[in-house]
């Protein structure tokens, strides 16, 4: 499987594996529900989050993560974008973020800009607008945003690219 | 006003050019309706009954004369000659055909211009007092925050996606003309003893379907924290508003069932977070936006002018313009103009091409080149000398403008309603048109006094019906147009949801309905100093309720 590496602007193949919550533990790299991850599962180094998921009662375990995973339902659900920032500042999480299910490629720089660092995505035109490099894209923003970007001119502005 | 600086104009240039890519790519078939629907409503393009509606966005309602005459244009190119201005400070074109968009949003890019986030579930267009800078009550002139958010809500990377759709108003006067009480977020700026500005914050205020007066959760938040805070109540917000049904997912609903000590805790403690990030608002920049904002060039005038007086001595309609179209301005011998557009039987709103080039011309020639929009969908000229009032309402009659009736019972809010919308149950416009001829007559009408008429079309209540001294909603009774009356409601610092006064009344009946409050309200009031609202807060329903239902 491949992932789009917003820091790397390309695909890279990924061996994350994301088992189901009644499918035993695989060997490797393993990512699980947030139930199955707050019991404590030996080897999880990875946590699904989907939107509605709370934050609440993962304590200092997030410290040992490798991968938050956090889960669109619909491109119009927008909790992951909070729980991203949140992860980040409140928690102090430093592992990967991704972005996984309906995402479309208008959303593809708000989650740049959310702080996530991979998007797994199963929309065909966006992957191959990705991949082709052709996203229309705004490189002016008027916040500042989770990852290093340029300030231009106001304390609130930035450009990235 | 704020000028665009080459950062904005690129920034509004590349939105353009990724919508010109998405309208593309439906016309190619490669997008289906679906697909292309968050797009469009992400750039103000809805599908109406008849056609594609563009809603262009007035930041918080200040055009100039240039960005008018742009306007003009737009109405004549690409729509069939006319506008409409909308309750919330923003400007729709009704006839405008998909494959055009992108070129019309490239001549509003000329002008500084663009119809971004004017819908979808995102912050909307932040509005204002109407008068600021202008109004002689203001204590902090409410525009440099309202562009400094309407600048960090802009494509926010964070706040894109919410459960529905977000609304900032800012007021810097005691006398609230922004409505910020039934606003999901609504600021009103002050100053301390001290002098330093800072803010009142009210959160969970709306209309639609659940009214609420907004809960204020902070009485004085300083200026430089505006930012981080309203970052977390978008916060907040975003993760816990509800999101199954979307008649409850306003913020309104949260605070609601949240409950107004919990909301405060979840944001103040969001807030700690966000504190001394860069969100943190330095006061040198606030102070190089505000100064986008410097009062014009104003004379030193005496407080009376002669000119103005003796020519309306012997003039009605200039007597009767000035009382009522005219607004007490901070610098003497100034005042700011509302132009009506409430012209009897007309469309609440609407402007021919021809009115806005009127207007960008008259307010080049008088006005500092400088238009608000108000929510009461009239514009205002904020800046006019006195002395020059007569030539001005001269003008203004050549150009069909110089209504005499603000504030006044014929100057009704009314939503775009069946005639345009898709939601609409009853015609809106119609209605508005019925009453203010029933109502033509203008010493009726100084009669009468202030009265607010809203009309919303459905309970949406883009009409503002919940608020009106005089409410009207449209609703559907088995395939029929009904309307149904609320009284007592108001949108200002005393902000109160009409109450439902009893069965609504068909088209036909309505209009009976309205003159026959209106008749309760002369018999029962003190005298002519009482208006409406004070004598319905005074007596109550009772006396309307027995004259509407009498008979039955
Ligand atoms: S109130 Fe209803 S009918 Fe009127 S414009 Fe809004 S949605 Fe349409």
């Amino acid at each position: 499987m491949a992932v789009y590496d917003f820091h790397a602007g390309a695909f890279r193949d990924d061996d994350w594996i994301f088992p189901d919550d009644d499918a035993s533990l695989p060997a490797g790299k393993a990512a699980v529900s947030k139930a199955r991850f707050v019991a404590r599962e030996e080897g999880a180094l990875g946590l699904v989050l989907t939107a509605g998921d709370t934050l609440d009662g993962l304590g200092n375990a997030l410290a040992r993560v490798e991968l938050v995973a956090l889960r669109f339902p619909r491109y119009a659900d927008g909790r992951p974008y909070s729980l991203a920032r949140r992860l980040r500042e409140r928690h102090g999480y430093t592992g990967e973020l991704r972005a996984v299910g309906d995402v479309l490629r208008d959303q593809v720089d708000f989650l740049a800009r959310a702080g996530f660092d991979t998007l797994d995505i199963v929309h065909p035109g966006t992957i191959e607008a990705l991949r082709a490099g052709t996203l229309v894209r705004v490189t002016r923003h008027y916040q500042p945003g989770a990852r290093s970007e340029r300030p231009a001119g106001y304390s609130w502005r930035r450009v990235s690219f | 006003m704020y000028r665009y600086d080459e950062f904005d104009s690129d920034f509004v240039r590349q939105r353009v050019a990724e919508f010109r890519d998405q309208v593309a790519r439906r016309l190619s078939g490669e997008l289906t309706e679906d697909q292309f629907k968050p797009l469009r409503l992400m750039n103000g393009v809805y599908l109406q009954l008849h056609a594609y509606m563009l809603r262009i966005a007035i930041p918080y309602g200040v055009l100039s004369a240039r960005q008018l005459r742009k306007l003009a244009h737009i109405a004549r190119v690409y729509d069939r000659g006319y506008g409409h201005f909308t309750t919330r400070q923003n400007l729709q074109f009704n006839w405008v055909e998909l494959a055009r968009i992108p070129d019309l949003l490239g001549e509003l890019a000329d002008v500084e211009m663009h119809a971004i986030q004017t819908s979808g579930n995102c912050i909307r267009n932040v509005t204002a007092d109407h008068f600021a800078g202008a109004a002689a009550d203001e204590a902090v002139d409410p525009r440099p925050y309202a562009e400094i958010l309407r600048q960090w809500s802009s494509l926010h990377p964070e706040f894109s996606f919410l459960p529905r759709k977000f609304k900032i108003a800012v007021t810097g006067a005691e006398r609230d003309r922004a409505a910020i009480q039934v606003h999901d977020i609504g600021l009103q700026a002050r100053r301390d003893a001290d002098g330093a500005i800072g803010f009142a914050v009210y959160v969970g205020g709306g209309q639609g379907r659940t009214p609420m007066i907004a809960k204020k959760i902070r009485d004085f938040l300083p200026e430089s924290d505006l930012l981080a805070y309203c970052t977390a109540i978008l916060r907040v917000y975003n993760l816990e508003g509800r999101r199954d049904n979307k008649y409850k997912a306003r913020i309104k609903i949260l605070v609601h069932e949240m409950g107004e000590a919990d909301l405060i805790r979840e944001v103040e403690r969001e807030f700690e977070g966000l504190r001394g990030t860069p969100l943190a608002l330095p006061a040198a920049e606030v102070a190089r936006i505000a100064r986008y904002f410097a009062p014009p060039d104003l004379a030193e005038l005496p407080p009376h002018s002669v000119v103005l007086d003796s020519r309306s001595a012997g003039d009605p309609d200039l007597s009767r313009f000035v009382r009522r179209n005219l607004t007490a301005h901070r610098a003497p011998g100034y005042t700011a103009l509302t132009i009506s557009l409430k012209a009897i039987g007309e469309a609440p709103g609407d402007a021919s091409a021809d009115q806005m080039d009127a207007v960008a011309d008259l307010a080049e020639r008088y006005a500092f080149g400088e238009i608000r929009v108000s929510h009461e969908q009239n514009l205002i000229l904020p800046h006019v000398r006195l002395d020059d009032v007569p030539a001005l309402h001269a003008g203004l009659q050549a150009a069909g403008l110089a209504t005499p009736n603000a504030g006044l019972v014929t100057d009704i809010i009314a939503c775009p309603g069946l005639d345009y919308c898709a939601l609409a149950n009853a015609r809106s416009i119609p209605v508005a048109q019925r009453i203010a001829e029933r109502f033509a007559d203008p010493v009726r009408q100084d009669a009468i006094g202030d009265l607010k008429i809203k009309i919303s079309g459905c309970i949406n209540a883009c009409g503002h019906h919940h608020v009106g001294h005089i409410g009207l909603l449209g609703v559907d009774r088995k395939g029929e147009e009904f309307y149904q009356i609320t009284l007592g409601g108001s949108a200002d610092e005393t902000a109160t949801i009409g109450e439902i006064v009893g069965p609504g009344f068909p088209a036909d009946r309505v209009v009976d309905a309205i003159e026959a409050i209106v008749d309760v309200y002369l018999r029962l009031r003190h005298d002519a100093s009482e208006d409406f609202l004070a004598a319905y807060r005074r007596i109550g329903a009772e006396p309307f309720k027995s004259a509407l239902y009498a008979e039955v």
